[in-house]
């Protein structure tokens, strides 16, 4: 029995995951974070998990099992962690990764500094559908001595909900204080539980939107806060000019609709430039490559595998991994090492900004972000 | 659990005392005639009632016809604020308030600014004292309803009610309206003596039942009533009356007053020991030094969060708060504080501590004895995501980085 955090966000999901911390006998504590303005009002409408709804949900069900509950306002460390390389990514032609962010350095950055320095916890918990195992064998990376065990990411074994994708940024010393009590679990055995517990989020639909866009309007989120962006051209594969955009933020490679343009056969966005400001798009077969250069790379372990070797590598949540070999490309000035992911088989509308993770088996060796051609 | 938990709170809420409900208890199992009934049934509610009018009354030195008995201590404010506001409307559309005011009394002002008032806000000095004269300076010919504090919440500032109601009406027919509902059970509340016209004060405040307050007006004092429906209160507010909880006021109330002489000084010594536990680098008491509320122990923590530290102490089974209770989780920092002039970095760092009647010697011994490791912890997470301006910085530290 240890003392755990739980980010509850007022969903099923992080619900169980307290319930279930609780009923293995943890001392559980609940939390609910405030990330940004968005979620000081109620709403009728919005599924977002960060309205005050939401809050009152996670509070409610915190009451229900017996654990202490608290709102962590977290705004000013979400808006540099999470918006601002969000909006930085749409205005350089980009594809942003904020759910990346927020649990690399909100959920297991700050909110597990606070949980450690401040309340005392071992761990923090979630309601992600990913699983942190012991590595085999059991060696210590210190030079203290300590015969900590190395732990690996694993992915969610339920495939349609597996979460392990945003997770990739996860290293050991934040492994080692990070517990995932759905990980083994179905999302319909999630949902039986949480109505054995007679838990009021039991029947919650799913949220699926950005936290922070509701409705899903993310493009709001940008002209909002970067009233910077102008209008320029959309082109099609041979330059020729076939329409107009209001601001390169918000279009992301491998989007069809949206564009407000109409050809003989479909084009997707296959690149964005935001030196000319110009969408350009493509036919399906263009976007497909085989070549994915990574920047910013995290490995699980600590360190990469080796400076080359073969992984499972996906371009997004959901994707399909494709087997791939990876290669090390040196290091830029800044120090930040490159990679280069060459795949078996193309992968289609990998977009700069977006994550790649890597993959043996089930087993998350790390990722990083896709880096502009 | 909660029975092994120290309660330093008691600016938020006071438990409801024994003798109180003691009291309460006939009027919710046998008296729960309507008092508006002309059956036997509903007389014997009436007069319990009208005995509870009185007790409440005498205990501010007013007439049982001048008290309104409403839902607690919002409603009052909303009550008076507003009733008083558009009552006075006639004269012109203007409010003063003080920089300090509990949002029920801001939120009032501020709604009523959106049906056409003008809110003039007189602000307070390094200690929360708002300066009278500035009052004055602030009331016009035009202005209809005035209303300050008789002491704070967050801080304990006590306001020199009676030179602010002089002020106040040398303007003839300028209302002036205090919120009283902290001070009460620990100020003498004379209506005379201070000069109001309008008194806002509320039961759980002082060991009575929450849901019920009471709203003193002064006699020829017309308000426009907020709630419609019957006759009750003299017309000022509809709604069947909750007897008992109007006699647990009545009776709380009178229990304070009877016991104001031997309870502000053993508490006000229980709040020293606090204050002095505290007091030392890096941490500064708030409010007033000699004219405060004698349960409240404010202060703010530099480089640490309140509520971080509000928060380790309810994990260690002692409640407090940060000043104001926040139900949106914002932690938006204490408007009290940024009117006495406290950087945001400073206000962030906010504790209260209020003790009460039932305050032991042993609760205070526990408090002292964790709050200064609870300290140590919120610095020390302040400082590992934070950076060196007291702001996150731009890329949040991973706990890989941590000691």
């Amino acid at each position: 029995m240890s003392r755990v955090l739980v980010a509850m966000s007022g969903g099923v999901d992080s619900s169980v995951a307290a319930a279930r911390l609780h009923a293995e006998g943890h001392e559980v504590i609940g939390v609910w974070m405030r990330l940004h303005g968005v979620a000081d009002a109620y709403s009728e409408r919005s599924r977002s998990c960060c309205s005050l709804d939401a809050a009152d949900d996670a509070r409610r069900v915190a009451g229900q099992i017996g654990i202490p509950f608290y709102m962590l306002d977290l705004e000013r460390e979400f808006d540099a962690a999470v918006i601002a390389p969000f909006l930085a990514a749409y205005a350089g032609g980009e594809t942003p990764s904020p759910c990346v962010d927020c649990n690399t350095l909100v959920k297991f950055g700050v909110l597990l500094g606070r949980a450690r320095l401040a309340y005392d916890c071992d761990a923090v918990a979630t309601g992600h559908y990913a699983r942190v195992v012991d590595a085999e064998p059991a060696t210590s990376r210190h030079g203290d001595g300590a015969t900590t065990a190395r732990r690996s990411l694993l992915r969610g074994t339920d495939p349609a909900k597996d979460q392990s994708y945003f997770l990739y940024g996860l290293g050991q010393e934040q492994l080692r204080h990070t517990l995932f009590p759905l990980g083994a679990m179905r999302k319909d055995e999630v949902r039986a539980l949480a109505r054995d517990h007679g838990l009021a989020t039991a029947h919650k639909p799913e949220s699926q939107e950005l936290c922070f866009a509701p409705g899903g309007d993310y493009r709001a989120v940008v002209r909002e806060r970067d009233a910077s962006s102008v209008g320029g051209p959309i082109v099609d594969a041979d330059g020729a000019v076939v329409g107009a955009h209001s601001g390169i933020a918000g279009f992301t490679v491998g989007q069809r609709g949206g564009l407000g343009v109409a050809l003989g056969s479909p084009r997707y966005v296959s690149r964005i430039d935001p030196a000319t400001n110009t969408i350009v798009l493509g036919r399906r077969e263009d976007l497909e490559t085989r070549t994915v250069a990574i920047r910013d790379a995290s490995w699980v372990a600590g360190e990469p595998p080796a400076d080359e070797f073969r992984a499972a590598a996906q371009v997004r949540h959901g994707a399909a991994p494709v087997p791939a070999t990876i290669r090390h490309e040196g290091r830029h000035a800044a120090g930040n090492a490159t990679w280069t992911v060459t795949t078996d088989v193309p992968v289609w509308a990998a977009a700069p900004g977006q994550a790649c993770v890597l993959y043996d088996s089930d087993v998350v060796l790390g990722g990083g972000r896709i880096a502009r051609a | 659990m909660l029975r092994d938990t120290v309660y330093l709170d008691h600016a938020a809420t006071t438990p409801l005392r024994a003798e109180v409900l003691d009291v309460m208890l006939p009027h919710l199992r046998d008296g729960w005639g309507n008092p508006s009934s002309a059956h036997a049934r509903g007389r014997a509610a009436r007069a319990a009632l009208d005995d509870a009018h009185e007790r409440i009354a005498t205990c501010l030195g007013a007439t049982a016809r001048e008290i309104v008995l409403t839902s607690g201590g919002t409603e009052s404010i909303n009550l008076a604020v507003k009733g008083g506001a558009w009552a006075g409307s006639a004269r012109g559309h203007r409010l003063v308030i003080s920089a300090v005011e509990h949002h029920a009394v801001e939120g009032s002002a501020r709604h009523l600014e959106r049906h056409g008032f003008d809110v003039a806000v007189v602000g307070v000095d390094r200690d929360g004292r708002v300066d009278p004269d500035a009052v004055a300076a602030a009331v016009t010919d035009r202005t209809a309803l005035v209303s300050v504090m008789a002491a704070n919440n967050e801080v304990g500032t006590v306001q020199p009610i009676a030179a602010i109601a002089e002020r106040v009406h040398r303007h003839r027919g300028v209302l002036f309206h205090a919120d009283a509902v902290q001070a009460a059970p620990w100020l003498p509340l004379d209506v005379e003596a201070l000069g109001v016209d309008l008194l806002s004060i509320a039961g759980h405040k002082l060991g009575g039942p929450r849901g019920v307050g009471a709203l003193y007006i002064r006699r020829g004092t017309h308000i426009v009533a907020q709630q419609h429906g019957g006759s009750q209160e003299r017309h000022r507010r509809a709604g069947t009356e909750d007897v008992a909880g109007a006699v647990g006021l009545a009776t709380a109330l009178e229990l304070a007053v009877r016991e104001m002489g031997t309870a502000v000084p053993r508490v006000a010594g229980l709040r020293d020991r606090l204050v002095a536990s505290v007091t030392g680098p890096g941490v500064t008491v708030t409010g007033h030094r000699t004219d405060r509320l004698p349960h409240i122990a404010s202060f703010v923590v530099a480089d640490a969060e309140g509520g971080t530290i509000t928060t380790i102490l309810d994990l260690e089974g002692l409640a407090c708060s940060t000043g104001s209770a926040c139900a949106t989780g914002s932690a938006e920092v204490s408007h009290v504080l940024t009117a006495m002039g406290y950087p945001e970095a400073e206000a962030r760092g906010a504790v209260r501590l209020s003790v009460g009647r039932a305050t032991t010697d042993a609760d205070v011994d526990r408090a002292i004895a964790l709050l200064p490791p609870a300290i140590e912890r919120a610095r020390a997470a302040h400082a590992a995501s934070a950076g060196p301006d007291g702001t996150a910085t731009d890329a949040a530290p991973r706990p890989a980085a941590l000691p």
